[in-house]
């Protein structure tokens, strides 16, 4: 560089008279770059952009609270499980507008300490882009925003910024309930009443949302060890939080423990969870799961923390020297029950995380959560309709409002591929199986048939619908294309129960898909919807628990007179596929003869 | 010997400074044009890179009481030694140090300095990756550094260290003689401006920036006047000439495992110096006084209650047992230099046997 300035002179004189005319203007400049001072404006520019989103949450009669970040303009916000369990179901949220916000909760994840809010009066909410928390690392800069102490009356958030301590911690159940996997840890600050903020990286998007501290004997304030739990498990988490439900965590069904090579082993495992219908046993050493390699019990734990119930997983295992590599459907951890006792016991704030001796504190008064009380009085009139149209109680759910609009949304997006109400009759499919012949399939209310070369299988549909998984090896076809067909042609208000269970991945599909579940005589029917363009993409059907379902994968639409029909249809049981239908005829009736 | 590089922040004179920054506009004028994001996250990777593998993860006694059986410590040479503090952690037959890369090995106790409060262990592993303590700098306030350490032991097996960041707030000398910091080690220390002095920290690394070795964490230390806590570092230049000796075995008098040359026919015994040790009831009991005869010779030269024995003629003693094992070396006609810590101050008597004492002995 020495020589380059030498060659250019002027632009040397120039840069130094300008610096001369900065430094006569800014008195400290003359120390600081401007490469620094660049940095620095947009490290300003930056904050000030995350700042709007971040919210200031209380009660509605005031009480404590925390704090929280919208993720989406029709005002979609994210906070912690422990925050709004103290606020109750309507809550009123401050922003950096200086302006108070109704909101109601709409889904909430106990054990991941996640809460999805949403705020009310406005389309234009400002949203944090939410980042890929997978490509954070140690070292890397962030800063938390949140309403710490209730130091803003004004709602004016406070910043604290630090680095990235640690990435995929996991920290142990505090209390009853919280579990935090795979956490990101900071040295950025974080102290009461920056539970539920945004945990944000240099560029601004979210890659976190803060929940806890490592605090231990010197009171609750911050020790330098904050963690936040990944944007990217919460994303996993999203659908099924939108759908207004109480969300449970997963097992496997199996509990690992390392040995003395460091290995991960299966050391006990549930006979009837999939884990063992997919072939793992007791002692087969985990290599890998959710696509990451294991190589400790924390790594497993972490994996499974980040993924909702009934989501199938990758793992991969060594058995009797084999590796295998299967998709596995991970369980509940809780039942529904369970989880409502749980969240009973649940304390309105995590204690620390052990509870160990305490050496008093010199200040008597503890660090105290936010109250509305401490805000100005002219800031106290929430703007935007009534937050008790957007609240409906149902056991089981956080709020179900929400889970009949993600419902109704769902089933408009369907009818993108026509009005099967209109096509109520006979439906009778032809065409050729992958393994060579003819197959013919009459679908109507009462009965389905299907015939194949050398066989015919009926199975009828009377109230007490038959419990036939006919034909043999499929794990109830038949049952499953009238399931499909009585989806389509009844709709969910009519199928039986249908709710809206959320998202969840495909295997050869990108992206989330939507899923609703279908309760009828017993069985349980999963539909797997493309969300944008409605089809049904597959069907997974339970005869019962603990049973491989059957599965359907439905591809090739194509237009049969008003509707889509799918021409290929791949069926699939446990571990094998039993057949493949490829469709050259379709003809869907309506009630009263042909359309 | 210890190469010192200081870095001053002393300010230039006005037209140096100038010619910098001119130089500085326009290199970094170029370089903002493809990249002006300093505040860009990769700030401090290559530092953490490199330091990382040479932090490792001890663990031994502790579990109990609030204690945590658990420290830091760092790699200071391609055969296996560890630099960590001198604590309870250590106090145990079965010291394990876990390395970056998740192996797990057992380590011993090669040697001990508690007036440093300072360790050095030994794992049995060859070509390392290590820190070399003679390239460690001597930093001054405003440096920024990096703090690398297990705390609230937060990572297991293969997971790395805790990275935190900061600025040295001032290097200054502990006020340890006046009991407001319970330690003996009053050197200098170097007070950090960031909360790293947690559980499960001490035997951390604090490097500067660029990823050079400036100091190791010491102990949770707490003001007893207004009872905040002391987020500090130690340079390394007080713990290297030290630490160095135990490598190379010449430190005198901390090695606890080199074999005596010869036990003495007529060794002293506690009981005619005085000293009533705590019940012996673990297998490493630490050897707490339990009382002092009233008139004894201990009660004479200064011991009280509480006091826990460190050296017996300069060698360390970390149970019950093993002071009685070293005391069959000593004989009870000479004068024994006995070390013992009293709230966090260390203390050194010489002590001897009273002659008729001993004659009834016989």
């Amino acid at each position: 560089m020495k020589l380059r300035m030498a060659k250019l002179p002027w632009i040397g004189m120039l840069v130094f008279g300008l610096t001369l005319l900065w430094s006569s203007i800014f008195i400290d400049a003359d120390d600081v770059s401007s490469a620094v001072l660049d940095a620095e404006t947009e490290r300003i520019a930056v904050m000030a952009g995350a700042r709007q989103t971040v919210l200031a949450i209380f009660s509605a009669d005031g009480a404590g609270g925390g704090s929280g970040v919208v993720i989406s303009s029709d005002g979609y916000a994210l906070s912690n499980f422990h925050v709004t369990s103290s606020t109750g179901d309507v809550m009123q949220c401050g922003m950096a507008d200086g302006r108070l916000y109704n909101a109601v909760i709409v889904g909430i994840d106990p054990t991941g300490d996640v809460a999805l809010i949403k705020l009310l009066g406005r389309d234009d909410f400002p949203a944090a882009t939410l980042g890929d928390s997978d490509l954070v690392g140690a070292g890397d800069w962030s800063f938390v925003v949140g309403n710490p102490f209730l130091l803003a009356t004004d709602f004016q958030p406070t910043v604290t910024f630090g680095i990235i301590s640690g990435v995929h911690r996991y920290q142990y159940p505090s209390g009853t309930l919280l579990e935090y996997t795979d956490c990101i840890q900071t040295d950025a600050s974080i102290n009461p009443g920056n539970s539920g903020g945004p945990l944000f990286n240099s560029k601004g998007e979210l890659i976190g949302i803060v929940g806890r501290g490592s605090f231990e004997k010197r009171g609750r304030v911050n020790v330098g060890v904050g963690y936040a739990i990944s944007i990217n498990q919460v994303k996993n988490f999203l659908g099924h939080l939108r759908s207004g439900r109480i969300v449970d965590h997963a097992t496997l069904g199996a509990t690992v423990a390392s040995n003395a090579q460091g290995r991960v082993m299966v050391s006990d495992i549930l006979e009837s969870s999939d884990a063992y219908r997919r072939g793992l046993r007791f002692g087969d050493e985990i290599i890998s799961f959710g696509g990451r390699p294991i190589r400790t019990v924390n790594a497993f734990k972490n994996v499974l923390g980040i993924f909702p119930q009934g989501w199938r997983v990758p793992l991969g295992f060594r058995h009797e020297g084999k590796k295998v590599d299967v998709l596995v459907r991970l369980r509940g951890l809780h039942s529904a029950s369970e989880l409502r006792a749980l969240m009973q016991q649940m304390p309105m704030e995590p204690p620390p995380e052990k509870d160990r001796k305490k050496v008093p504190s010199p200040r008597k008064e503890s660090p105290r959560e936010p109250s509305i009380d401490d805000v100005a009085e002219e800031n106290l009139e929430p703007e935007g309709p009534r937050p008790d149209d957007f609240v409906k109680k149902r056991t089981g759910y956080a709020n179900y409002y929400f889970n009949e609009f993600e419902r109704s949304r769902v089933w408009e997006a369907m009818s993108g591929h026509g009005n099967f109400t209109t096509v109520a009759g006979a439906w009778h499919f032809e065409g050729s199986l992958t393994g060579g012949g003819r197959f013919a399939l009459d679908l109507d209310d009462a009965a389905a048939r299907l015939t194949l070369p050398m066989d015919e299988v009926l199975v009828t549909l009377t109230d007490d619908a038959s419990r036939s998984l006919d034909p043999p090896g499929s794990g109830g076809l038949l049952l499953t294309l009238a399931m499909w067909r009585r989806l389509l042609v009844h709709g969910p208000e009519d199928f039986g129960q249908v709710y809206y269970l959320g998202t969840s991945p495909l295997p050869g599909h990108d992206g989330l898909v939507d899923v609703l579940v279908g309760l009828y005589a017993g069985i349980e029917c999963h539909f797997l919807i493309d969300p944008v363009e409605g089809d049904v993409l597959s069907v997974e059907m339970f005869p019962g628990e603990d049973v491989d379902p059957c599965r359907l994968r439905l591809s090739d639409y194509q237009a049969v007179g008003q509707q889509q029909v799918p021409h290929r249809i791949e069926i699939s049981h446990g571990d094998d596929i039993f057949s493949v239908l490829l469709l050259d005829e379709a003809v869907l009736e309506s009630e009263r003869g042909r359309p | 010997m210890i190469k010192h590089r200081s870095i001053t922040l002393s300010p230039r004179n006005r037209r140096a400074t100038l010619v910098h920054v001119c130089r500085a506009t326009i290199v970094l004028g170029i370089a903002s044009c493809l990249a002006t994001r300093m505040f860009a996250s990769e700030a401090f990777s290559e530092a953490i890179a490199t330091t990382q593998p040479n932090v490792v993860k001890i663990y031994g006694a502790g579990g109990f009481r609030g204690l945590e059986p658990y420290q830091s410590g760092m790699l200071v040479s391609s055969e296996g030694h560890v630099l960590t503090v001198w604590s309870y952690v250590l106090d145990t037959d079965y010291i394990t140090v876990t390395l970056n890369d998740g192996r797990r090995f057992e380590a011993e106790l090669v040697g001990a300095d508690p007036r440093l409060e300072l360790a050095v262990l030994k794992i049995d592993a060859e070509n390392l990756p290590h820190f070399t303590l003679s390239d460690a700098i001597e930093a001054t306030a405003g440096t920024r550094v990096l703090a690398f350490s297990n705390l609230y032991g937060v990572a297991t097996g293969d997971e790395p260290a805790s990275v935190q960041h900061g600025s040295i707030a001032v290097v200054t000398n502990l006020e340890a003689r006046h009991g407001v910091f319970e330690t003996p080690y009053n050197g200098p220390v170097l007070v950090l401006d960031a909360m790293t002095n947690n559980p499960g920290a001490a035997g951390g690394v604090l490097t500067n920036r660029r990823g050079e070795l400036l100091g190791m964490l010491g102990k949770e230390l707490r003001n007893s006047l207004n009872n905040t806590w002391l987020n500090y570092a130690i340079p390394i230049g007080e713990l290297a000439p030290t630490a160095e000796k135990i490598i190379l075995g010449q430190y005198e008098g901390a090695n606890t495992d080199e074999p005596r040359v010869q036990k003495t026919d007529y060794p002293l015994t506690l009981d005619m110096l005085g000293i009533v040790l705590v019940p012996n009831v673990l297998e490493r009991t630490p050897p707490f006084i339990d009382r002092v005869r009233p008139m004894s010779p201990a009660s004479e030269a200064g011991f009280r209650a509480d006091d826990l024995l460190i050296f017996v003629n300069g060698r360390l003693i970390q149970s019950c047992n093993a002071l009685l094992d070293e005391l069959t070396y000593v004989d009870r006609a000479d004068a024994a230099r006995i070390s013992v810590m009293r709230a966090g101050q260390f203390l050194e008597f010489t002590v001897r046997a009273v002659v008729d004492d001993v004659e009834e002995g016989r």
